[in-house]
């Protein structure tokens, strides 16, 4: 599919026009749906409405708990699903006030970026406005309302033009019908942007529901990283189902993190889907902290020669968390690369989930995959099923996986004991080397970024100790 | 030793079942080998339960064994469970749409009673294994023979000097009708007949395999041998093995089998239990040869109490689809579980297997370590389950597949499945996919060898340390075998 053309005056003018604005509300009227939109909304409800819950004999959701995916206690109904369209139609994004010292999300740790966007609920609270200059090179990042109103007929192809295929179906559609927050983000060919967008998204509110879809489009050669932080206002019963896609196209270079923080109660379920073009190179990681069931899925498309796509993934499951990651890696093309490491830290009663499958098409000669899941455990009491598969149809390829079960190596606890280092001290340095292997992906590239989310998941990690 | 050599088709020989019938794909590569097991005689049944499977048929098998009715009432509810359950089609493969088990003969048999020599043997079925080379077998290696012939066993026998130590080695209605306390008591226990479709069909039709039991403490010198041989056509052979191991005994089991191409399916769904006791040792080896229109579809499980050892050596080279993952169920502390396993997949062929391990004492380890080979169209798969309990501690396993892919359509994939319950074990799995490398080829073939030759040897080395853990005789023809089915499939 190939990208916009900045040439294109009426897609041009869009974007510079609303942006010049400057901080006037840049929205003169309601943001108008596309029919296309709408449409694909209705079509999508109904597909939900169809499509059966996962049962027992579907593989791709085998070990998961499927009695926690019971959907009533929500209450979608199509009267509620009426009026979030209204209220969808009613706000007005950016203009509740003007901020004029940049906003701290309340709980990651500041770190230097381009542009934020902060959801409560469906309501855009906040936003640092993208600065002019990136605006003025055709940069977009904007609600995904107010972008489909502006340049729908450009963002209509990259909508689930690749959806994931994991098992999720039922709740991508439920997505699908039902969004009006999340994100898009469009970098332009060329233009490369080091300080991270960030999208926040806070969910308001017992046995609220939210159904976030971010949209990473990058063109050829540019480079961009995305951080979206998923977080509620409370402890009591939520649901979401998140979409966030990414398109890379040829030479781009995308970075993407997801940190999850739902309500200890929420039922979260989270698709991605990852297509990246020649000589592309997408880094996605997703730190898992919050919620009470959360599954995500996450599918990577190599399409073309010299893409490459590395998939991390860092959980800590406490409590009786149940963390249920499922991941696709699709070699379509030849000599391309993939690498995915999932590691999850099990304490309490927890339970994680990781099943893998890296495929190789029948042409994809030269494939480079690897797939590796690390569970450390900490506790008696939990519990972690691992599912590493392999699927290969072409014959000159490298692929490998591995996967390891283990607790904190006694030797390497009593070498910092015998340091004088007290044991809880030492448990913690070494679960928090545990951790960095996959933060320090970022070294390179993000390292204050790094350096904040290895804050926020030490933390976290505390937290739970303390707990 | 002859379960591989290849045949040179005699004068006398009897027609080869294939030859005008089409078969399924055109194999030229594995054609060579299965061309040994590829002959059939029109021998008249003295019992025929007929096509398709009924309640009638179920009757009809266990009143010609003249059965204890426990027995029948054991097989007629395994009926209602077989008819009861699905196809695994949500996991497994499509194929298996393709058995009709209204078209199969499900009991087949011309006596009741296995011969003790050769000589009682009719002629046509002693014809068959000396053929195959069976009793020529025995004479060199083999602690005891039992020669199943589609149904019923047609011989079977024990050298005396292994009998005196009272080691019971006969087939599975001898054994129901001579030692029934001993069979009731571990018969079903380890596969319940719900375990999966096909062992619920099994224990609906059961017919033949073998009844072992080792006592306290002896340990059998020279390996008992089974060899099975399906001879007709639309045939299902349903064989059901039980060996039982008491404290410290130690027995070695080989089963061979072959059949002819028919140009239909024929179906192999066996159950094969095995217990280990404290401290004993069971290994089991399988040398799988059928024809490739063979769906072989078989559970085979053991138990291992307190120090006990068992040990599947398992290969697969023949069949149409084999779908077989040999498990251990870990009961007793410090048991320990292994499997290895060597598959080679060729044009028309899907070798699904694997293994199962249940961790289910302390301080219990299991080792799975599995080879396959993908050549031209064939498709190689392991699925693999690995099982720690809540509560335990010092479990270990330890899982490594590799793969060997031949042909740019070659495929294989992998599917294994861990569980882990609390923080006193340690899981290891590693999997890798590769092809033979270039250089490694080039290297030889300018050392002078043929790019076949070479390939032939790559291929060796990638087994070998595996190829080495089986009986030596099994080994040197597993290699010779390996030789046959690369020749040609280079490029």
């Amino acid at each position: 599919m190939p990208l916009p053309d900045l040439e294109n005056p009426h897609l041009a003018k869009h974007s510079v026009s609303t942006r010049a604005a400057g901080s006037e509300p840049h929205i003169d009227t309601e943001p108008e749906l596309p029919e296309w939109w709408l449409a694909a909304k209705q079509a999508a409800w109904e597909r939900f409405n169809e499509l059966p819950l996962p049962t027992r004999l579907d593989e791709r959701w085998r070990f998961s708990k499927l009695s926690g995916l019971a959907l009533d206690s929500y209450a979608l109904t199509r009267e509620e699903r009426a009026a979030q369209t209204m209220s969808q139609r009613a706000h007005h994004p950016m203009e509740e006030e003007a901020h004029e010292t940049p906003y701290q999300c309340p709980t990651l740790p500041p770190f230097e970026r381009a542009a934020t966007l902060c959801f409560h609920g469906q309501t855009l609270v906040h936003g640092v406005e993208l600065p002019e200059e990136l605006a003025e090179r055709g940069v977009i990042f904007e609600p995904l309302t107010e972008a489909l109103a502006t340049h729908g007929d450009f963002l209509r192809d990259y909508f689930h033009k690749y959806p994931t295929e994991l098992g999720s179906e039922k709740f991508t559609a439920l997505n699908t019908a039902l969004t009006n927050t999340g994100a898009i983000l469009y970098v332009p060919a060329g233009v490369e942007i080091a300080e991270p967008f960030l999208v926040e998204h806070s969910v308001e509110g017992e046995h609220a529901a939210a159904f976030p879809h971010t949209l990473v489009i990058l063109g050829e050669r540019a480079k961009a990283t995305l951080v979206e932080h998923f977080t509620s206002d409370t402890e009591a019963p939520q649901l979401v189902s998140a979409v966030s896609d990414l398109h890379a196209a040829a030479g781009a270079q995308l970075t993407y993190i997801g940190v999850q923080d739902w309500s200890p109660a929420a039922l979260a379920l989270h698709s991605s889907a990852i297509a990246v073009e020649r000589d592309a190179r997408v880094l996605s990681i997703n730190l898992h902290l919050g919620g009470a069931q959360v599954r995500h899925e996450s599918h990577s498309r190599l399409l073309a020669p010299g893409a490459h796509s590395d998939m991390c993934s860092l959980s800590i499951a406490h409590g009786h968390q149940e963390f249920d990651q499922r991941t696709l890696q699709t070699h379509a093309a030849p000599n391309t690369s993939s690498d995915l490491l999932y590691k999850n830290a099990l304490l309490g009663h927890a339970h994680t989930i990781f099943s893998g499958l890296i495929v190789v098409e029948p042409d994809a000669q030269k494939t480079n995959a690897y797939q590796s899941n690390r569970n450390l455990f900490l506790s008696p009491d939990a519990h972690a099923d691992s599912l590493p598969g392999l699927e290969i149809e072409a014959n000159d390829v490298r692929c490998t996986h591995g996967s390891t079960s283990y607790r904190i190596d006694p030797e390497q606890l009593y070498y910092l004991l015998s340091r004088g280092i007290p044991p809880a001290a030492a448990n913690e340095m070494l679960v928090f080397g545990f951790f960095e292997e996959v933060l320090n992906k970022l070294n390179d590239t993000h390292p204050a970024l790094r350096d904040a989310l290895s804050t926020f998941t030490q933390q976290k990690f505390k937290a739970t100790q303390s707990a | 030793m002859s379960a591989f050599s290849p045949s040179i088709a005699s004068d006398d020989a009897p027609t080869s079942a294939s030859q005008d019938k089409g078969v399924l794909a055109p194999n030229p590569v594995a054609g060579i080998d299965q061309t040994r097991g590829d002959f059939t005689y029109d021998v008249e049944y003295e019992y025929d339960a007929g096509v398709g499977l009924s309640e009638a048929t179920v009757r009809y098998i266990s009143q010609v064994k003249k059965e204890a009715p426990w027995l029948l009432d054991f097989r007629l509810k395994a009926l209602k469970k077989f008819e009861s359950m699905p196809l695994p089609t949500h996991w497994a493969t499509k194929d298996l749409e393709n058995i009709h088990f209204d078209k199969i003969r499900y009991y087949l048999a011309q006596g009741q009673k296995p011969k003790r020599t050769w000589d009682e043997v009719p002629d046509d079925i002693k014809e068959t294994f000396e053929r195959l080379g069976i009793p020529e077998q025995e004479r060199k290696f083999l602690a005891g023979v039992e020669a199943q012939f589609d149904s019923e066993a047609a011989y079977s026998n024990i050298k005396s000097i292994v009998a005196k130590q009272g080691v019971i080695f006969v087939n599975s209605t001898e054994g129901l009708r001579e030692h029934p306390e001993l069979f009731r008591k571990f018969f079903g226990k380890v596969i319940p007949t719900g375990d999966n479709k096909f062992a619920a069909l099994n224990s609906a039709v059961f017919s033949g395999g073998s009844f072992i039991y080792v006592p306290p403490g002896v340990k059998v010198a020279q390996p008992l041998q089974a060899y099975f041989r399906i001879n007709a056509e639309n045939f299902g052979q349903f064989e059901r093995t039980l060996i039982i191991a008491d404290e410290g005994a130690e027995v070695d089991y080989m089963e061979g089998c072959t059949a002819p191409k028919f140009s239909t399916s024929t179906l192999h769904s066996a159950v094969v239990e095995l217990v280990a006791l404290k401290g004993a040792k069971i290994r089991y080896i399988t040398v799988q040869n059928w024809a490739n229109n063979v769906f072989n579809l078989v559970t085979k499980r053991g138990l291992a109490h307190e120090e006990a050892e068992i040990k599947w050596i398992d290969c697969n080279i023949g069949s149409r689809l084999t779908m077989k993952y040999p498990g251990v169920i870990l009961r007793g502390r410090k048991a320990r579980g292994e499997v290895i396993s060597i598959a080679l997949a060729n044009d028309g062929q899907h070798q699904d297997t694997g293994a199962k391990m249940v961790h289910a004492a302390d301080e219990t380890t299991s080792n799975i370590i599995s080879k396959s080979i993908s050549v031209g169209q064939g498709r190689a798969t392991y699925r693999g389950l690995v099982q720690m309990g809540k509560g335990l501690k010092g479990c270990k396993n330890n899982t490594e597949c590799d793969a060997l892919l031949i042909n740019t359509n070659s495929r294989t994939d992998t599917y294994p499945a861990i569980t882990v319950r609390g923080d006193k074990h340690a899981t290891q799995h590693e999997a890798s996919v590769s092809k033979v490398s270039e250089e490694l080829i080039f290297y030889m073939q300018q050392r002078g060898l043929t790019e076949a030759q070479a390939m032939s040897l790559s291929v060796n080395g990638f087994i070998n340390d595996l190829a080495s853990q089986f009986p030596m005789e099994y080994s040197v023809e597993l290699k010779r075998l390996i030789d046959l089915e690369m020749e040609g499939s280079v490029g």
